[in-house]
């Protein structure tokens, strides 16, 4: 029932996501030649890497047409709130083009959508990097990750809806809630309580199942073809942390601070930096790491299996069109398998460690 | 390039440091098969410390 | 050659662009940071409200039941257990009181015969001492009556003894007492 469902779902998606060919078609590549230099696959790679603002599935090269469809950006502007679709950038993004939308004049340059001064008709940079004659703007666009993000919760909330409707015909789910139920338990009978503890670990089962799915299933969104790197990118894994951060130092017990803030059974001298060492571990360097592995993991990850993907193309000079496909095709593969694995691990150690630091934080020590 | 070379030196030490982890968790699964599940965890609970370790220092030191 | 041309490109800051931390900043986007975090509150509370509530609650259900049916199935087998127990005890029980019943009327049995016998055998020593008695007192009666007529034929006799031989006084002298000695039967 839920699988033909969800079936059913992915196929409305695809056929949304083409019949929007025709509305995207015909804008000209302004760049317009093939990708084929290290550098531009490097370019291409990291321009992957990084947010978009439409959601690009491919350009034809010879007729210079670009098979996506683009999405509404809504921008914080010194003139207040804008929304328009980022059709209106034509694919550029490199401040060439530059929209006007009441009085403000914004352009687009690698994802960044910067707001022109008075004056100006390009953005200039100076030797740092910065911009001289525009601001970045505050950016609350459907960006493509946002859309990956509205994408996995729909999934998810469809998925386990059913499952969770499922248990009212009887008490064994059916269909593909098969398949959900014995990864909830997993989650809850091997992530949350041995962790947190049998007493309380009902209290957080609902921001770690939620961010343990939220995460797997984005990352694996990452996997396939339609080119999503919501993981990979370090404002979500920010605030994914803080998240955390926040559940387990609100929930801290007496005990947690006691312990952090005042040591006991330690010299009364060593007291004070143990507490500066404890507060900045729980409060910055826990919440870092977490951030930090995934945000890496899923970035290298993507780089790893482009490039080898790229791999086709580099050295098609020394192998030759079949060998350097085959070779690519094999190593990406490879890669890819792995991938599948990392993006479930991923998921995992995130809500793991979660768990881990809010066990810490609640858990009550016995009073000798 | 002496970013290059810490990047190598941090990918050392991380390796040294995994390689240990696994095969301590090696041997004391071969000692106490009935332990696996939990030697695992343990495991990879502190691989995913060492990463975000070594990931920190990779992304604070270029 | 290889070298040279990766020591160039890292002079250009064209390698060490991908990672660094101010990459990372400049990357930072505080929009799609607020986006993900009204999106994932949102997703948070409605999958807790429609989704992770209801599932861990039946699951909780489910476990529970499975636990109180083991219990259950514990619980009858322990009564089975008992009931058999009874079951077994009762036929033992039974089977003693049968044991008794029949060993009650073997008992009965045997002393019905026994005193039948006896009373048999007394009927029969009373019988053979009335007999007996009978046999005496006819006996007892028979003497007398044979006394008597002895002693009437004697009278015959020594009338007729004393007619015929009265004046021999020695031969009746003899002749009684022989006829006395004969007749000395008692």
């Amino acid at each position: 029932m839920v699988a033909k469902k969800s079936i059913k779902f992915i196929k409305f998606l695809v056929l949304f996501l083409v019949s929007f060919n025709g509305f995207a078609g015909g804008d000209k590549n302004p760049q317009g030649n093939t990708i084929d230099t290290p550098d531009e696959i490097r370019e291409y790679i990291s321009h992957h890497l990084k947010d978009s603002h439409d959601f690009h599935f491919f350009t034809d090269n010879a007729s210079g047409t670009h098979y996506s469809f683009p999405l509404p950006v809504i921008v914080w502007t010194s003139e207040g709130l804008k929304t328009f679709m980022s059709s209106a950038f034509h694919h550029d993004d490199a401040g060439h083009v530059v929209v006007e939308k009441g009085g403000v004049k914004l352009t687009k340059i690698h994802s960044k959508i910067y707001e022109l001064e008075s004056g100006a008709s390009s953005v200039s940079f100076d030797e740092d990097h910065h911009a001289t004659n525009a601001h970045k703007v505050l950016d609350f666009s459907i960006t493509k990750s946002v859309f990956g993000m509205l994408l996995a919760g729909l999934l998810m909330f469809l998925g386990f809806v059913a499952l969770a409707k499922s248990y009212k015909k009887g008490p064994i789910p059916t269909g593909f809630g098969r398949v959900l139920e014995p990864l909830v338990i997993y989650v809850r009978d091997d992530i949350a309580r041995p962790n947190i503890g049998d007493k309380k670990y009902r209290k957080f089962m609902g921001f770690l199942l939620t961010v343990f799915f939220f995460i797997w299933i984005l990352n694996l969104l990452g996997l396939t073809p339609l080119g999503f790197n919501v993981t990979g990118q370090i404002a979500v894994t920010v605030c994914l942390a803080i998240f955390t951060a926040i559940i387990y130092l609100f929930s801290a017990s007496k005990d947690f601070w006691a312990h952090t803030l005042w040591m006991p059974g330690v010299p009364v001298i060593l007291r004070p930096i143990l507490a500066v060492i404890e507060l900045v571990g729980f409060v910055l360097i826990k919440p870092f790491s977490l951030l930090v592995r995934l945000f890496a993991n899923m970035t290298a990850g993507h780089f790893v299996v482009m490039s080898l993907i790229a791999l086709m193309i580099t050295l098609k000079k020394d192998f030759g069109p079949i060998g350097s496909t085959g070779m690519s095709l094999v190593l990406a593969l490879f890669i890819s398998v792995i991938e599948i694995l990392v993006a479930f691990l991923q998921a995992f150690i995130f809500t793991m460690l979660s768990s881990l630091f809010i066990g810490m934080a609640v858990e009550e020590h016995d009073h000798h | 390039m002496y970013n290059l070379i810490g990047a190598g030196l941090i990918v050392i030490g991380g390796g040294i440091g995994l390689g240990q982890i696994g095969g301590k968790a090696m041997e004391g699964i071969a000692r106490q098969p009935e332990a696996a599940g939990k030697i695992q965890t343990a495991m990879i609970i502190i691989g995913a410390l060492l990463e975000g370790l070594a990931f920190g220092a990779l992304i604070l030191g270029k | 050659m290889v070298a040279e041309a990766v020591l160039k490109k890292i002079k250009q800051k064209k390698l060490s662009n991908l990672y660094s931390m101010e990459t990372l900043l400049n990357d930072f986007s505080v929009g799609l940071f607020v986006m993900q975090a009204v999106i994932l509150l949102i997703i948070i509370l409605l999958m807790r409200k429609f989704a992770w509530k209801p599932i861990l609650n039946a699951l909780d259900e489910r476990e529970g039941g499975i636990a109180n049916a083991l219990k259950s199935a514990e619980n009858a087998k322990l009564e089975m257990q008992n009931l058999q127990a009874d079951n077994q005890r009762l036929l033992k029980e039974a089977r003693a009181e049968r044991e008794e019943m029949l060993k009650e009327a073997r008992d009965m049995k045997n002393k019905i015969i026994e005193d039948a016998k006896t009373e048999a055998s007394d009927t029969a020593n009373k019988l053979v001492a009335q007999a007996q008695a009978s046999i005496e007192s006819e006996k007892k009666a028979a003497i007398a009556d044979l006394k008597s007529q002895v002693a009437n034929l004697s009278l015959e006799i020594a009338e007729k003894v004393v007619r015929t031989e009265l004046s021999n006084k020695d031969k009746q002298l003899q002749l009684v007492e022989t006829m006395l000695g004969e007749k000395s039967l008692n």
